[in-house]
């Protein structure tokens, strides 16, 4: 666990007399460089801008880009945005959520996958849209997703 | 200076000036749940709402500045409609189950509910059903019943920087709550219960033991006894409707005897021999070079905040256990042994203004062979409870005094209950100690009063003391700051937990202000300058103690049963 405290002294450095403006820019690159905001991080970025954690994990936690559980080795992300909705996203979430016996901003206990919901993904015109590890999936539907989940399973066990 | 006109009322002034001040100054009644004296203006919740002539909205009165020849209505139609329609959208996602509240009759939410004449659900609003954090053995979180107003945050934040609390995510998922939304147990919160003083709905209330305490009175196999502090003798009047500054000393002991308690002993003695073991402790830090500044250790709350912040501090700690900790373990040792009772059937309860003691009496250190020392502590507010669950008629009752051998105080112990009394009552004593004289003035007037941080210097015999006394922990942080930044000229510093002092402790009455906490510190020192025993090496008792008991300050007995040591603690701050 000390590690992942000692990873993120190296994006501290360069925010030298750094105060708590600071806080977002540096919780971003946190989160791009281990996939995730830890608790030793949220700790480790309050001591270093002298705020306390309960402060760092409430802003933290008001923006929806931020997560606090590793991502799993496939990152489902499921686009909530207007044109998706339309298009029956909700339904779609829901599936996946069954299917992954997961919430969004959770990871499976196997670390498989892990699901975020997004409010908007840019592919409106491929509406209701997912996207797996960055690549996208176009115009799911409910059985279109479980396959699409069946089939990341299957390459798991292949490779 | 210029005027505005408040309801066609002309009214000066000065121009730096809020709407609300202006109002509250003026009489002109105007609600608000976010709203707190003394703190800048967070504008949360919206009921301070008031109408200003030539703006198209309402606008906040608490955050809104004063302008020339404004003109404002409290009461229009249109304020109240809003004021109205606030009230009920805040009802509508509320348990609304008052009757079964801790706070009924109590809660600013069901008095705004009242006063607007709120009589139906208009909105019906999803029940969030979250989880009560019932973790901390002194303070439960009930966030169904929170409305977001943030006084709880800024209390742990500004007064006592401690903020173990915070507004977590967002939206209609906004809560109030720990770092990883934790228990408040392994948070970084103290336990003072500040946040419980300024919460204006049942969200955050004590952790009651009332239930085990009146298990304990009924069970004919358990000696109960019961203690209680110097400071709730001056607020537990408040509690049936007195005003603040009513010292209901005799009347309480009565009641609590009448309660079922088979004795009642004074905390205020215990006070009285902390400062004999104090007071040596300091002069013998003082003459044999030990670390100083040396801080008290009376407060609980201070001691869990100097383990989590400061920990480099914890050798300056003084090692006397607290005045409830060092009477509950002459209780299940030297009463115990006279009385011929098993330590383990006995029931030591205390009456306390306090939260955190809740959390003290359970510390591992506080106790023997797996015995707690002090097992169970009722706020003033649950002995009000009790008082009037049983039937007892508190204010009528002849007054009565505590038990020997724990019952006879000095006013030095009584002082106790107020920012600098702890102080005053050392100095008093470690003048008598190091001089082998009375002081000629024992009323030192440098440590008393409401301010933050308090200073004096004292002369004794050819030595000059340094003394300072703070209450608040973001003030005794203050203190403890410039200690570290090199000054060496304070030899002993009082901290207080609690703005004010234990007469504003988070488990004393509620909705008690500024003004009822200086009417509760004047009684306290009404009694210092009534009474004749006014310094803690007179108290016959305490002398008696050490005679038959204890020994010697700071010798081996007391070492084991009044002294223990503080260890840093690792929590998420």
């Amino acid at each position: 666990m000390t590690t992942v405290t000692q990873d993120i002294q190296p994006i501290l450095k360069k925010y030298p007399n750094a105060r708590r403006d600071s806080l977002i820019t540096i919780l971003q690159e946190v989160q791009d460089a281990q996939g995730y905001v830890s608790k030793e991080s949220v700790i480790a970025i309050g001591q270093y801008l002298r705020l306390p954690a309960s402060k760092v994990f409430g802003v933290a936690t008001f923006y929806n880009q931020f997560r606090f559980h590793p991502t799993g080795r496939f990152h489902v992300q499921v686009c909530r945005g207007t044109a998706c909705h339309v298009k029956g996203s909700l339904s779609l979430l829901d599936t996946v959520k069954k299917d992954l016996k997961i919430l969004p901003g959770q990871t499976s206990r196997d670390r498989m996958f892990s699901l975020e919901v997004v409010a908007c993904l840019g592919a409106c015109g491929l509406s209701p849209v997912m996207c797996v590890n960055g690549e996208f999936f176009a115009r799911m539907t409910p059985t279109r997703a479980r396959k699409l989940l069946d089939g990341c399973r299957k390459e798991a066990v292949q490779s | 200076m210029f005027t505005i006109e408040v309801d066609s009322k002309t009214v000066e002034t000065n121009g730096s000036e809020t709407i609300l001040s202006v109002c509250k100054r003026e009489g002109v009644h105007v609600p608000t749940l976010c709203h707190m004296e003394g703190f800048p203006p967070s504008g949360a919740c919206r009921l301070c709402m008031v109408e200003l002539e030539g703006s198209s909205g309402l606008v906040p009165s608490c955050s809104f500045p004063v302008t020339k020849g404004m003109k404002i209505k409290t009461r229009s139609p249109k304020v109240l409609a809003a004021r109205r329609t606030i009230v009920e959208l805040l009802l509508s996602n509320h348990p609304d189950d008052c009757l079964y509240c801790s706070r009924n009759q109590r809660c600013d939410l069901q008095t705004l509910a009242a006063e607007f004449g709120v009589r139906e659900r208009h909105y019906i609003g999803k029940k969030n059903n979250r989880d009560m954090d019932v973790s901390s053995p002194s303070i439960v979180r009930d966030p169904d019943k929170c409305v977001l107003c943030g006084r709880c945050v800024r209390v742990c934040e500004e007064i006592q920087g401690v903020s173990a609390i915070d507004f977590i995510h967002r939206g209609p998922k906004a809560v109030v709550g720990t770092a990883f939304e934790t228990g408040l147990n392994v948070s970084s919160c103290i336990n003072c219960g500040q946040c419980i003083l300024v919460c204006p709905t049942a969200a955050l209330t004590e952790h009651s033991y009332l239930a085990e305490v009146v298990a304990a009175l009924s069970d004919p196999n358990k000696f109960v006894v019961v203690q209680h502090a110097p400071a709730v003798s001056v607020t537990i009047a408040e509690e049936f409707g007195i005003k603040p500054g009513k010292d209901a000393d005799g009347q309480m002991v009565a009641a609590l005897r009448k309660l079922g308690f088979k004795r009642v002993f004074d905390t205020s003695f215990t006070a009285d021999l902390t400062i004999m073991e104090e007071g040596s402790e300091l002069v013998k830090r003082i003459q044999s070079g030990g670390t100083l500044p040396m801080l008290t250790s009376c407060s609980p709350g201070w001691i869990k905040y100097v383990e989590q912040f400061y920990p480099d501090f914890i050798p300056n700690l003084s090692t006397c256990k607290s005045p409830q900790q060092m009477m509950g373990a002459v209780i299940k040792t030297f009463f115990a042994q006279r009385e011929g009772l098993d330590p383990s059937k006995i029931v030591s309860v205390s009456i306390m203004p306090c939260t955190a003691k809740k959390f003290e009496c359970a510390r591992e250190e506080m106790g023997r062979d797996y015995v707690q020392d002090v097992d169970y502590v009722l706020t003033t507010r649950e002995l009000g409870q009790l008082i009037r669950m049983f039937g007892v008629d508190m204010m009528e009752v002849e007054p009565d005094r505590a038990d020997t051998p724990f019952g006879m105080r000095s006013t030095a112990g009584k002082i106790f209950g107020a920012t600098g009394g702890v102080m005053e009552a050392a100095i008093r004593s470690a003048y008598f100690l190091l001089t082998g004289k009375e002081l000629k003035e024992l009323r030192v007037q440098e440590v008393r009063g409401l301010e933050g941080i308090k200073e004096a210097k004292i002369k004794i015999g050819d030595l000059e003391v340094g003394v300072a006394v703070a209450s608040s922990l973001k003030n005794a942080a203050q203190l403890l700051e410039s200690v570290r930044a090199g000054r060496k000229d304070i030899h002993f510093i009082e901290v207080m937990t609690c703005p004010g002092g234990c007469i504003a402790g988070g488990g004393q009455p509620l909705h008690g202000d500024q003004n009822a906490i200086k009417a509760r510190m004047q009684a306290l020192y009404q009694i210092d300058r009534d009474e004749t025993l006014r310094v803690s090496h007179k108290n016959e008792d305490v002398a008696r103690l050490y005679q038959e008991f204890l020994g010697a300050p700071l010798g081996e007995m007391s070492h084991k049963l009044l002294h223990t040591h503080y260890h840093k603690r690792e929590v998420l701050v």
